[in-house]
């Protein structure tokens, strides 16, 4: 009973002090953002290509099934109620305030965020990041602070990809497949969707660019270094990313309304 | 050396869609304001309901959207609703006895004033009240006067 109460008050205390020292890192990481993008912008041009421009095809190719989806279900739970027209605006409402950020940021930490992880894992494990220390180079300032900025800066470009794309399938299947009236599914739209709802979407990528990209890095940068501790940074990567984003669009959306 | 040209030209093509795909959401998906104008006026309108009728509303003359609405507040002396709302400048011959009424685009669409022109040779200015007003049409009491009527119809 004893040992119990202790493992437990050692637990929370080691959860408090990981917590906490995320945070930190967070800090750390935004301390030695714009010195990166200024001197080393190159850098930075790199990690949005590896995690941005690389990710293209799974989102696009996701973006456009999702969109096709919302358009059958959508299509025809709308139609008991003789509103398919309403299809457009139901589309673009899910897309851009809800499925857009949320899928693109689950797709990122799947894509792009174990890719960082594993990397800046490995090269923990085979001890480049202390060969970087040993030349006086900081590895945070030259590995990790480019891949997490280059992960913040795609995020909203994937998101609003992601959702172009969805509405694209929408149209593809409501008006060519299911022959919805062209013109009012996207008047539909427009009369109801507005700026600030798009704003909302942009708004979400970003604090889901920011959090996919910070639990990455911490994670590779904190991995045991062995085969297996990289691993496992790997799929804590995706595990924590995706409840942590899951529930900051809880939270967001809530405040939003 | 080519292959960070190869990067930087792929970076750039992803910002570049990124960026258009904003554009697209911002410019098409949203209608947003069809209505602006340098100069406006503002006029007033009281109605019995006004139904669902909400700031930003359109003002609409012949289908063509020449207003938009600023309030809608409720007079509690006169216990009406009052309706503020603002007209392109360029539109200013329309007929101070015009009448205004609250209708609905589409069946489940959102509600905007339409004004329908009266023949008085006076024209509506900035602070001027339309008088002529007709609520909005509320699906309620719409269903319950058919109710009414068709309960009654079968008695006789």
């Amino acid at each position: 009973m004893k040992h119990l109460i202790r493992d437990m008050y050692h637990t929370t205390l080691e959860f408090v002090r990981t917590f906490g020292a995320f945070q930190l890192f967070f800090l750390r990481l935004l301390s030695h953002t714009p010195r990166i993008l200024v001197t080393r912008f190159d850098l930075v041009v790199k990690q949005v290509f590896n995690s941005g421009a690389l990710s293209l095809v799974i989102i696009m190719i996701s973006g456009l099934f999702v969109g096709g989806v919302l358009g059958l279900q959508g299509y025809s739970n709308l139609a008991r109620f003789n509103a398919e027209d309403s299809i457009g605006f139901f589309a673009a409402f899910a897309l851009v305030k809800e499925l857009g950020p949320v899928i693109t940021a689950l797709l990122f930490a799947g894509r792009a965020g174990t890719a960082l992880a594993s990397e800046i894992g490995l090269m923990k494990a085979t001890d480049q990041l202390s060969a970087m220390e040993m030349m006086a180079v900081n590895p945070v300032s030259r590995v990790l602070v480019p891949r997490f900025l280059g992960g913040v800066i795609a995020m909203p470009f994937l998101a609003a990809i992601f959702s172009m794309v969805g509405l694209f399938g929408t149209h593809l299947v409501a008006v060519e497949l299911l022959s919805v009236d062209v013109g009012a599914f996207w008047q539909q739209m427009q009369m109801t969707v507005d700026i600030d709802d798009i704003n909302e979407g942009i708004f979400k990528s970003i604090v889901f660019g920011v959090l996919a990209s910070h639990i990455a890095v911490w994670e590779g940068y904190n991995a045991i270094p062995t085969a297996e501790g990289v691993g496992r940074a790997t799929t804590r990567t995706v595990v924590i990313t995706a409840i942590a984003v899951l529930v900051f669009d809880f939270v967001i959306t809530a405040f939003m309304l | 050396m080519r292959q960070t040209r190869a990067v930087e030209v792929g970076t750039g093509l992803f910002v570049l869609l990124g960026l258009g795909a904003l554009f697209f959401l911002t410019t098409q998906t949203t209608g947003g304001d069809d209505f602006s104008a340098d100069e406006i006026y503002t006029v007033e309108a009281r109605f019995e309901n006004v139904g669902s009728l909400r700031a930003r509303a359109p003002v609409a003359m012949s289908g063509v959207t020449i207003g938009r609405v600023t309030s809608v507040t409720f007079d509690t002396v006169a216990l009406e609703a009052v309706v503020e709302f603002v007209v392109d400048a360029r539109y200013d011959q329309i007929p101070d006895d015009s009448d205004a009424s609250i209708l609905t685009a589409g069946i489940l669409g959102s509600q905007y004033i339409g004004l329908q022109a009266g023949g008085s040779d006076l024209y509506l200015e900035d602070g001027s009240e339309i008088l002529f007003t007709q609520s909005a049409i509320v699906l309620e009491n719409l269903i319950g006067k058919f109710l009414v009527n068709s309960g009654s119809g079968d008695k006789e």
